[in-house]
């Protein structure tokens, strides 16, 4: 099973009956707006319990293609990496 | 930015108490966390996906005494950045 969006407006539709279903689907696109402004800004979300999305900078380096071999420099780049709560990881465990 | 930070910009946007607004936010993260538990994965378009892997028991080492230890079968949840995201952060860089 994959979660989705649709999902998530759901579940926040079905647990706040004050909202309307126009103002669930909003607040999850807002919600994830607000998140994805902080990393293109440069700033890191820490969702406490769940976890932290770091942006990272990354420096050029050289790589290779794994598929044909060849060597190529791969550039500098700007990055955003996860890393789950303990309290996460405690609950996909349990 | 952290959690309460976010639910203050949300009440704000969405012209809600923080008080809903912050249980908006549990209820979104607590869905995103259950669904990880339960071993099920997560796609949201433009933001990214969350698949958890499973890995067997291994044989590690203690890396500070170099001891052999034996490490249990977990869980991980590990993150993919989708497209969008991934490009827009990037390009904010040159900036």
């Amino acid at each position: 099973m994959t979660l989705t969006k649709a999902n998530l407006i759901g579940q926040v539709y079905k647990k706040h009956p004050t909202l309307t279903k126009a103002q669930a689907t909003e607040s999850v696109e807002t919600f994830l707006a607000l998140a994805k402004e902080s990393l293109i800004g440069g700033e890191d979300l820490l969702l406490s319990g769940f976890g932290k999305f770091n942006v990272k900078d990354k420096k050029s380096r050289r790589g290779r293609n794994p598929q044909t071999g060849n060597e190529l420099i791969l550039e500098a780049r700007r990055v955003v990496t996860f890393k789950p709560s303990g309290i996460l990881r405690a609950k996909i465990n349990k | 930015m952290n959690k309460s930070e976010l639910i203050e910009a949300l009440a704000e946007k969405m012209q809600l108490p923080v008080r809903e607004a912050a249980s908006i936010t549990n209820t979104i993260i607590d869905t995103m966390s259950d669904a990880l538990a339960q071993g099920d994965s997560i796609e949201i378009r433009g933001f990214g996906s969350f698949v958890v892997k499973e890995y067997d028991s291994y044989i590690g080492r203690n890396p500070k005494t170099g001891e052999k230890i034996k490490v249990a079968p977990k869980k991980l949840p590990f993150f993919k950045v989708g497209k969008d995201l991934r490009e827009r952060v990037n390009e904010n860089r040159k900036k």
